[in-house]
């Protein structure tokens, strides 16, 4: 897959696809260069006022301490995508794995790693993240893993079912017959086939993860304060909500934004690959 | 001149290619068909046949755009007659797919999808419909006809199916019923019951009829008219016997000639001696395997058979003879519950772990669909190379060359190996397919029904590349079908399986006459033969005796279906194996002298 064929590919996405796609490439800029291009330090209390509406001074007017709400989105935003960027392939690539070990490997194994997924996918995920946060505490990282672990047995599901699947399938059969070993079996023949369907999951996914880790900072048991997510500006800003503050619409906005952006793109992308 | 029923004038049916240009898969075809007549639509996958016969629906699939003149009895393309085609659907104008199977809701009550059309479109109350879905079931020769309609789909036969749907597309008693491939998907035993019921529910109902297939010996037996079709225009048009007898076109010609496969490579004379691949007292099947070795359901009982070096062996039956589980223990994908398989003498080990690389090198096997034979993620040249790469260690310039030298062996220019498979047509996956297998360099292939998908003309070329590696590269097969012609034309030994039991195995030349087993002469008999009156001779042997019996595992397999079954022997015990004089062993109670005279 090259430039040119990515750039072909976007052009024959419908509009709606390629409006997701400007979306998600607008939030990878503000989340790569957000804290650079930000006018003020995000901890600055810039504004005398509080709950400012929008100046030429400050675009996105000012929070509930006199900060910039611009600059604490800019920050924020790189919070919420990048991590749960990393989540979500961490989650991806443990449940395709155990997906893929339960397709190629002995029954035992597929029933062994089944039970096990089932076991914790019963437990209500938000739930399950709140008493790992609870007893652990928040450290960034913590946070991370605890989400990815979350989602992992979602993922899993999908992809066990592709691959058991396509592991039935009759050029499976002839690499087996061939002498294949598993990994060979695993990696070569059923990956490759399981992509598209996986990446439209892999999406929805990361979807899930920015509504969890916003929801989680909203409740205060996210990212701990200096630093914000955009989950964490919208709860933050609540006692703005009353008077319709700029300072709590903008982040729930960004939220909006980037989850629709990314369902719309998976949605186009996925649709054209199924013709 | 008379305005025909079914009327089409231009009709041309057009899709954008991918880079937004049109093409046209439809291109300017013209044929009308009188009140109470079957055309036949024929020619390979491809042709147009069914875009055609969809279109007499005013359907397109998506994509596609119908343009010119069609009218049936009253209704039009356009709508300017009385009514718009589409509005006709399933009312005046009905459709007999080709999977049955798959048409049917198996959460419904047969009888309910039998009549929907009629209450949909208020031909008739509930009742009426009932009554007339009995007649039909009646006129079908279905089995109960009073009580089939209550069962579920899945406790129907694919055949049973077929004709029930027949039945709910006559039900509306439409101006035409389209049919669409409906024997393809069956059995050779099968569609014979099946045509005939069509043949006669069409007769006695008037009905006016498409009949599109790709098989002339089928269409020979339904139509009236054939149109013979090849990408998208028309080749010829004209009576059945006529095209039959005296085709006017090349093309029709080829048709004809590749309806009855001849292998122009010479078969080697298989090598005597000591057999290459053996196979004794195989017994197999799927579940769990219990106390005694048996499998929760067994496929195969006491299966044994040779191939020489060099040779080709065919294993024939219907589906659920059990055909393709000899190659998959052969192969080493399914582990037997008894019997062994051996190669050169030396037993191999059951499951495939407990192979060494160079034995399975030797035995590879080739799947019927290529579609899925195929990883739809790598090129041509990676699914050859990783094959070569795993026995041979062949790497880089080597490699590419031994690719190249492969896809000329298979009459591919070399530089499909950059291509996908979904690039490529039935056809040529199909070689690739077995060119994956060539490229192991193995002393036998097991081939499953690597014809069975194909089209008539494609499938020719595909024997006749079969039997040229034979003869060029002393490769032995194991060549498993359903089609006792295909097997006739490459084979030179043949196996006939029913129930997972070898009720008969010779040399080719004992097929061609009695005796035989009697399930080897349904199977003859029931291949389609080129002749407009062969229907009406088939299937006249009279009735069988023991069709209450049900099927068991002490007496002969074929005892519920055998015709000649002699009361106090067959019903009793099982059948000895006989050896005839022609030197063909067969499985049953009748003696050589009997059997040659039944089926004289």
């Amino acid at each position: 897959m090259n430039v040119a064929s990515i750039i072909r590919g976007a052009r024959r996405l419908p509009l709606s696809g390629k409006i997701g796609l400007a979306l998600v490439i607008f939030w990878i800029i503000v989340a790569v260069i957000g804290p650079f291009i930000a006018p003020y330090p995000p901890g600055s209390f810039a504004n005398e006022e509080v709950f400012a509406g929008s100046s030429r001074q400050f675009w996105l007017g000012s929070d509930f301490l006199g900060r910039d709400v611009l600059s604490r989105l800019l920050s924020g935003a790189r919070f919420t995508v990048g991590l749960s960027v990393v989540a979500v392939a961490i989650a991806a690539s443990i449940g395709t794995g155990f997906a893929l070990t339960a397709a190629v490997g002995p029954r035992w194994v597929d029933e062994l790693l089944s039970r096990a997924m089932d076991t914790l996918i019963s437990i209500p995920s938000k739930i399950f993240a709140l008493v790992l946060v609870a007893a652990f505490g928040s450290s960034l990282v913590l946070l991370t893993l605890i989400i990815a672990i979350t989602y992992v047995p979602g993922n899993f599901r999908i992809a066990r079912s592709l691959a058991v699947g396509l592991a039935r399938l009759d050029y499976v059969e002839v690499a087996r017959a061939r002498g294949e070993g598993r990994l060979h079996l695993a990696l070569v023949e059923v990956l490759p086939n399981m992509i598209k369907p996986l990446f439209a999951d892999i999406g929805l996914r990361f979807v899930f993860i920015v509504l969890l880790l916003s929801g989680l900072s909203f409740l205060g048991l996210g990212l701990q304060p200096p630093d914000a997510d955009l989950g964490s500006l919208v709860r933050e800003n609540t006692s703005g909500l009353a008077e319709g503050a700029l300072a709590i619409i903008a982040p729930a906005a960004a939220i909006a934004s980037l989850t629709v952006g990314v369902n719309l793109l998976i949605d186009a992308a996925t649709q054209g690959k199924a013709h | 001149m008379e305005a025909q029923h079914v009327d089409v004038r231009n009709l041309c049916v057009t899709v954008r290619r991918p880079d937004g240009s049109p093409l046209r898969i439809v291109d300017d075809v013209s044929f009308s068909i009188a009140r109470g007549e079957v055309l036949a639509l024929i020619g390979e996958s491809g042709s147009g046949k069914t875009t055609i016969a969809l279109s007499l629906m005013g359907y397109a699939r998506i994509g596609a755009s119908i343009s010119g003149d069609i009218t049936v009895g009253d209704a039009t393309l356009d709508g300017t007659g009385k009514a718009t085609l589409a509005a006709q659907r399933g009312h005046r104008i009905t459709y007999v797919a080709q999977s049955a199977a798959a048409a049917f809701n198996p959460s419904r009550r047969v009888i309910e999808q039998v009549i929907e059309p009629a209450l949909i479109h208020r031909t008739a109350t509930a009742a009426e419909a009932r009554a007339h879905a009995v007649t039909l079931f009646e006129a079908l020769a279905l089995p109960n006809p009073a009580t089939i309609g209550s069962r579920y789909p899945h406790e129907l036969s694919g055949g049973q199916l077929q004709r029930l749907m027949a039945a709910m597309a006559l039900i509306t008693r439409p101006d035409l019923v389209i049919f669409d491939e409906p024997t393809t998907a069956l059995d050779v035993t099968t569609q014979v019951e099946v045509l005939q019921a069509f043949r006669k529910v069409v007769r006695e109902q008037g009905a006016t009829g498409v009949y599109v297939s790709h098989d002339l010996a089928v269409v020979a037996q339904m139509a009236d008219q054939i149109l013979v079709l090849n990408r998208g225009t028309v080749r010829e048009q004209n009576a059945v016997r006529a095209v039959l007898e005296t085709p006017a076109d090349d093309y029709t010609k080829t048709l004809l000639a590749a309806a009855r496969p001849v292998i122009k490579a010479a078969a080697p004379i298989a090598a005597v001696g000591k057999p290459l691949l053996s196979i004794e007292g195989i017994n197999a099947g799927y579940g769990s395997v219990d106390r005694n070795g048996r499998a929760a359901h067994p496929v195969l009982t006491d299966v044994s058979l040779q191939i020489g070096r060099g040779a080709a062996v065919g294993v024939i039956g219907e589906s659920g003879s059990g055909k393709s589980t000899v190659a998959r223990v052969v192969a080493g994908l399914l582990v037997p519950t008894a019997g062994t398989v051996s190669l050169d003498g030396q037993p191999l080990a059951a499951s495939l772990k407990g192979r060494t690389r160079e034995e399975l090198r030797r035995i590879q096997i080739v799947f019927q669909n290529a579609d899925v034979a195929l990883n739809p993620a790598h090129s041509v040249g990676e699914i050859l190379g990783r094959v070569l790469r795993f026995y041979h260690c062949t790497s880089g310039a080597a490699l590419t060359s031994r690719v190249a030298e492969l896809l000329d062996l298979i009459k591919l220019p070399a530089a499909i190996a950059d291509r996908r498979c979904d690039e490529l047509s039935g056809g040529q996956k199909q070689r690739v397919n077995l060119a994956r297998a060539l490229a192991a360099q193995p002393d036998v292939i097991l081939c499953d029904e690597v014809t069975s998908a194909l089209d008539t003309v494609v499938r020719e070329a595909i024997l006749e590349l079969l039997a040229e590696l034979r003869r060029d590269l002393g490769v032995a097969y194991l060549f498993i079908s359903h089609d006792i012609a295909t097997v006739k034309a490459l084979c030179d030994e043949i196996v006939v399986l029913y129930k997972g039991t070898r009720v008969e195995s010779g040399l080719r030349d004992t097929y061609a006459a009695p005796p035989f087993h009697p399930y080897t002469d349904l199977l003859i008999s029931s291949v389609p033969e080129l002749r407009t009156d062969w229907l009406s001779g088939v299937g006249s042997q009279g009735k069988v005796p023991f069709a209450h019996l049900p099927e068991s595992a002490d007496l002969c397999r074929f005892l519920p279906r055998c015709p000649v079954a002699i009361a106090g022997r067959c019903d009793v015990s099982l059948p000895p194996l006989r050896t005839m004089a022609a030197g063909n062993a067969v499985l049953c109670h009748r003696t050589e002298a009997e059997l040659a005279g039944e089926f004289a």
